[in-house]
């Protein structure tokens, strides 16, 4: 992939984190913030399809960022072709990993499989 | 007979001349290596004296001519339109003969190789890397009618037109723009902002038809998207460049914002 | 040795954020904070995850960051997620050319045009707002 649809991609993920966090913190402000964190809401915050679908766009979006962002960091620290190729499909596959754990937590307990 | 009186000099005057006249004496700190010969950096002292308008670059000079005639430094014009001369000066690239010993407020002036570029030897750099990044930017107007015929017309360019690459073309590839520049100082392969604002240069200038190729040639892993717009580039050009400026514009054509 | 012959400034000099402005110090901060980001929506995927496992450990894992310390960290989070992303969306800006000031003759001093007030204003009001978001953050959390 070209490096300008990758960093289109770095800047269009920056700016649906930004939007999706904001609603993602604001759901913490709807109450006390501890009581927020009590189980019984969070497990209701998974069941509520919009919000879980949210917190999965939240997940894609960061990941992407947040490794991407690593990778060009990591390209401009060591340089070789060997390398080059471990950092970028490193980071695609931590991308990967980090959106599947999360994935499962969210359908996990959206299902109610706890 | 008329007499002829010259005038008596005033107060002010004499204490401008006295300041100029002023002799200080400062500890100039060269670095030197031979990395070819497994030479490490060690750094010479030596006492020079200097006025308020003496250059870093007269202070080596003063120290080759009557102090150590083996420090090697490159330089030429002395008035900062050649770039020979760019060193890291207490710490900053700057040019050497461009930077005044006064204004660093300081009794003791480190000089130092540029970073990022190989030592050849003291503060002498090996410019290969930029020069050959630079050349990769097509540094020249690509037209298919560029051969002059008969039937040629001259190209008009309103002064609009020029003052949209004119800042660019003051460029003397000094190279403090890439010593400065953090992703310089980790990527070897990165193109440099100097390369870069030279391919805007070009991008720039209306008589140009090469936009699409130095495009391509930018946007590459080591290329424009590199710049992270630290602006250091920008801050340390003797010429008023500006290659941020140059680069977030050329990037602006990739991004759609630029047309 | 290759790093000795190359002259290379090397991480030292990319992470110094001193001697080139401010602009210098937003990139390194930038930078930082995002590595710091990540490293947090990392650990917070893991912490998260504990849900699966039922209310006990839920409430296990919340024993163990709703603490002064965990507190503070998250305080420092909202911070760094804040500055990184006004100072994220000046850049972004930046890069397409907006905000960069327009090519002209330059003049002596040769004052940069793309280094411009308005730059160093969205710096430091990004590090205004995160200071701001912070403080509000640690309000919340400690419930003053």
């Amino acid at each position: 992939m070209r490096e300008s649809i990758i960093m289109k991609i770095h800047y269009g993920t920056a700016l649906g984190a930004v939007a999706l966090v904001a609603v993602h913190i604001l759901m913490r402000m709807t109450q006390n913030f501890d009581q927020s964190l009590q189980y019984q809401n969070v497990i209701a915050n998974y069941h509520f399809l919009p919000y879980a679908l949210m917190l999965e766009a939240v997940l894609i979006l960061l990941s992407v960022h947040g490794f991407n962002g690593l990778r060009v960091i990591l390209l401009e620290l060591k340089q070789g072709s060997t390398y080059e190729r471990m950092v970028n499909y490193g980071s695609i596959a931590a991308m990967a990993v980090l959106i599947a754990y999360g994935s499962r937590t969210i359908l996990m307990a959206g299902m109610g499989i706890s | 007979m008329a007499v002829v009186t010259t005038p008596k000099p005033s107060e002010e005057l004499i204490s401008i001349n006295k300041t100029l006249d002023q002799t200080n004496t400062i500890t100039l700190r060269i670095a030197r290596s031979n990395p070819a010969e497994g030479q490490e950096t060690s750094y010479s002292e030596f006492k020079v004296p200097v006025k308020k308008w003496t250059t870093v670059l007269e202070a080596i000079l003063y120290v080759k001519q009557n102090l150590d005639h083996a420090v090697a430094v490159r330089y030429s014009c002395r008035q900062a339109s050649c770039g020979s001369c760019g060193m890291k000066i207490n710490g900053k690239p700057g040019l050497a003969c461009y930077t005044k010993v006064s204004e660093l407020k300081s009794n003791v002036i480190t000089v130092e190789p540029m970073n990022n570029f190989p030592i050849i030897r003291d503060l002498a750099v090996d410019f290969k890397q930029l020069i050959s990044n630079h050349k990769k930017m097509k540094p020249f107007i690509i037209r298919e009618d560029s051969e002059v015929t008969p039937e040629s017309k001259e190209f008009i360019q309103t002064p609009k037109d020029l003052e949209n690459f004119l800042q660019f073309s003051y460029c003397i590839k000094c190279g403090l723009c890439n010593s400065a520049c953090p992703t310089m100082a980790t990527d070897t392969s990165f193109i440099g902002p100097q390369g870069l604002a030279q391919a805007y240069r070009y991008v720039a200038d209306n008589r140009d038809k090469g936009k699409e190729d130095r495009l391509k040639i930018v946007d590459d892993s080591h290329g424009i998207w590199r710049c992270h717009f630290a602006g250091s580039c920008s801050h340390v050009c003797p010429k008023g460049v500006d290659p941020a400026m140059a680069i977030q514009l050329l990037r602006g054509y990739m991004l759609g914002f630029q047309k | 040795m290759a790093e000795r012959l190359s002259n290379r400034e090397g991480i030292k000099g990319m992470a110094n954020p001193t001697r080139y402005g401010i602009e210098r110090v937003a990139y390194w901060l930038q930078r930082l904070t995002g590595l710091g980001l990540l490293a947090y929506l990392i650990g917070h995927i893991y912490e998260t995850s504990t849900i699966v496992h039922g209310k006990i450990a839920w409430d296990k894992m919340l024993e163990f960051t709703q603490t002064t310390q965990g507190h503070l960290f998250l305080t420092l989070v909202i911070g760094m997620c804040v500055f990184h992303t006004a100072n994220g969306i000046r850049v972004m800006l930046g890069h397409g050319g907006i905000g960069v000031g327009k090519p002209g003759q330059p003049e002596y001093p040769y004052k940069a045009a793309s280094l411009n007030y308005k730059q160093r204003l969205c710096i430091w009001v990004s590090i205004g707002l995160a200071a701001l978001a912070m403080m509000y953050g640690a309000s919340v959390l400690f419930g003053v």
